[in-house]
């Protein structure tokens, strides 16, 4: 028999049973579509942050007081703006160091408010940082080193307060003290859940004698190039536990982040990829069951056709080939119900899903190979069957 | 070809560039089963010898071994011990698939239950056995409509088992055993499902068949109203020939 006959033949007997190829194949189109979708959503996941993490600026040392373990408590900070200072004359150019003290407030504009984290930075925060404005201009050096009330506020925080008005050269009022707006960052989101649109930026200094603080949380060096960053960042970290001795402090760079966060989420979506590829094996039990009843059901149709000439190989090609078809169909629809899952995520819900061909490759490649594993056996005990006792059969 | 132990009369055959090739010639078969450990023998050592376009009717008893002999004529099945020849093929040496490719090019069968596929057209069910052999589709489809048309089914090409009566189904099973042009057709109670008008076409069918084509009709029946169509009968009985009335002179 031919290749073409059999599989003409195996898609007779497909359409046939309609209802129960139906069914049958419902098992595999889940499971593969289980695992286009939840794999879109892990690596939508992993892109989403991947691209947060890039969007804060390229080359980005970030340096905390304390070990930056997960769990451990927050330390005091040490560090204060002389650090600052010193650090600027170890790493040599003081443009690519910036400062970060932070503190949550409520901001008042007339009778609106906005609840913000307010930033006391300074002038090189748009050095290391990706931060366009979308109007006015950034802090000064000037700003800094008067400690001028001057704020730049970030998109969400001038909306809700200043609505359609241009909010430079307003007055808005911090914790009781009046500021000028010189500035309105453009949107750009959110990073790790911060709401970087909801902040409010003012000179380190003023921050400072607002807050009574002297300290200050962190603070961010920028290396020329990505070869430049390991080096950046030993030379800082060495510098500031030599003068502060039996202290920690932390640096962490934008690849070290890169590196932790994705491989949590490449794990999470291996996980989520498991899980799916349950159902799917769970899918191929399901087709292997029904050929075992096909076999069953169509004993007597198997003794005819070894009567008639059928040899042990084209039997057990008919049944293989049918179950086979039934995966790979199934795989087709699930792929096809996947992609169109993961679009209409995409679309309607904030979840990020993000379709990778290797998912749809092994997908369909296992659910073939579902259904050679599991229709080998029904197929073989066809292909064996005794004609003489399968002619009897009732 | 090996001389014969039992001598027979000389077969009368229609070939006669291929006279004293017997269609199917079996030497002391016997068939035995293993049934929860102890050996039920089916069969116990049968010869016969049966000619090309011979009429023969295999008559018995259930129980008496009629059917198991019939399965090892068909190829279906291999004896114990013996020799069988069929169309002068030793079976005892064949693998799997040789045999089933025996049985594709020199047996057609005939069954008392008919055995078509339902949802399948008669034209479809009628050309399975050329599938089978590897035909294109399109000469397989001319074979076939040619062997509906001669057990008068023309007209019934694209009906399913369902939508035909027995005497119909059974005669679309006639022409799925004839399409190969075998040597020997088996029909096993052919009209055992058939009422009388029917069982009466059937047989009418049969006998034309055998005089036209030359084709050995090997029937197995327990009815000698129905053996009495052939020229010559074979009486089984506990697994051994209890009478033959010769092969005709």
């Amino acid at each position: 028999m031919r290749s073409r006959e059999a599989f003409l033949m195996a898609l007779e007997a497909l359409r046939v049973n309609r209802m129960r190829s139906l069914l049958t194949m419902l098992g595999v189109i889940i499971g593969v579509l289980s695992v286009v979708i939840l794999v879109s959503i892990g690596t939508g996941a992993k892109n989403a942050v991947e691209r947060e993490i890039a969007g804060l600026g390229s080359n980005i040392i970030l340096v905390v007081p304390g070990q930056l373990t997960t769990g451990a408590a927050p330390t005091q900070s040490r560090l204060d703006l002389t650090d600052v200072a010193y650090v600027r004359r170890v790493v040599g150019n003081p443009a690519k160091v910036t400062v970060s003290l932070q503190s949550g407030e409520t901001v008042r504009a007339g009778r609106a408010e906005r609840f913000a984290t307010v930033v006391g930075t300074d002038e090189n925060l748009p050095n290391i940082f990706d931060r366009p404005l979308a109007r006015g201009r950034h802090l000064s050096g000037t700003d800094v080193d008067t400690r001028r009330r001057v704020t730049v506020l970030g998109s969400e925080v001038a909306d809700r307060l200043f609505g359609d008005l241009d909010p430079i050269g307003r007055q808005v009022s911090i914790s009781g003290a009046r500021f000028r707006v010189v500035g309105v960052y453009a949107t750009v989101g959110a990073t790790f859940g911060v709401a970087r649109d909801a902040e409010v930026h003012m000179p380190v200094t003023t921050a400072q004698r607002l807050l009574g603080l002297s300290r200050i949380n962190g603070m961010a060096v920028g290396a020329s190039g990505p070869d430049e960053i390991a080096p950046l960042q030993e030379r800082v970290l060495s510098a500031l536990r030599e003068r502060h001795p039996g202290e920690q402090f932390s640096a962490v760079t934008q690849t070290q982040l890169l590196g932790t966060i994705g491989s949590i989420l490449g794990m999470l979506t291996g996980v989520l990829a498991a899980i799916a590829g349950i159902s799917l094996l769970v899918g191929g039990v399901g087709v292997s069951n029904i050929m075992l009843v096909s076999v069953r059901e169509r004993t007597r149709e198997i003794g005819l056709r070894k009567a008639l000439g059928a040899r042990q190989r084209d039997i057990l090609a008919q049944f293989l080939i049918e179950a086979v078809l039934l995966t790979t169909i199934g795989g087709l629809a699930g792929i096809a119900l996947g992609v169109g899952g993961s679009l209409a995520i995409q679309a309607l819900t904030p979840v990020p899903a993000s379709i990778t061909w290797w998912s749809i490759v092994l997908a369909f490649g296992v659910s073939a190979a579902v259904g050679v594993f599991f229709g080998v056996a029904p197929a073989r005990r066809a292909g064996r069957l005794d004609p003489v006792v399968a002619l009897r059969a009732e | 070809m090996t001389p014969d132990p039992e001598p027979t009369p000389a077969p009368a055959v229609p070939a006669p560039d291929e006279a004293g090739l017997a269609a199917i010639e079996a030497v002391d078969l016997a068939r035995s089963y293993q049934l929860d450990g102890v050996s039920v023998e089916a069969l116990r050592g049968v010869s016969l010898r049966i000619a090309r376009g011979e009429f023969v009717a295999i008559v018995g008893p259930s129980g008496s071994g009629k059917s198991t002999l019939m399965h090892l004529l068909g190829c279906l099945d291999r004896p114990t011990t013996g020799s069988l020849r069929i169309n002068g093929v030793e079976v005892a040496a064949l693998t799997d698939t040789e045999m089933a490719e025996l049985r594709n090019r020199t047996i057609g069968f005939v069954f008392q239950s008919f055995h078509l596929l339902g949802r399948t057209s008669a034209l479809e069910n009628v050309a399975l056995p050329l599938v089978y052999r590897g035909v294109p589709k399109a000469e397989r489809l001319r074979r076939s409509r040619a062997a509906l048309e001669s057990v008068g089914l023309g007209h019934r090409l694209e009906h399913r088992p369902s939508q035909m009566s027995g005497g119909e189904q059974q005669r679309v099973a006639i022409a799925r055993a004839l399409v190969g042009e075998p040597a020997v057709l088996l029909a096993d109670e052919p009209t055992g499902n058939l009422d009388t008008r029917n069982g009466a076409e059937v047989m009418r069918i049969l006998d034309e068949l055998n005089g036209e084509r030359g084709v050995a009709v090997v029937l197995v029946t327990h009815e000698a109203e129905v053996a009495a169509h052939a020229r010559r009968q074979i009486h089984v009985r506990d697994g051994l020939i209890e009478l033959d009335t010769g092969e005709p002179a």
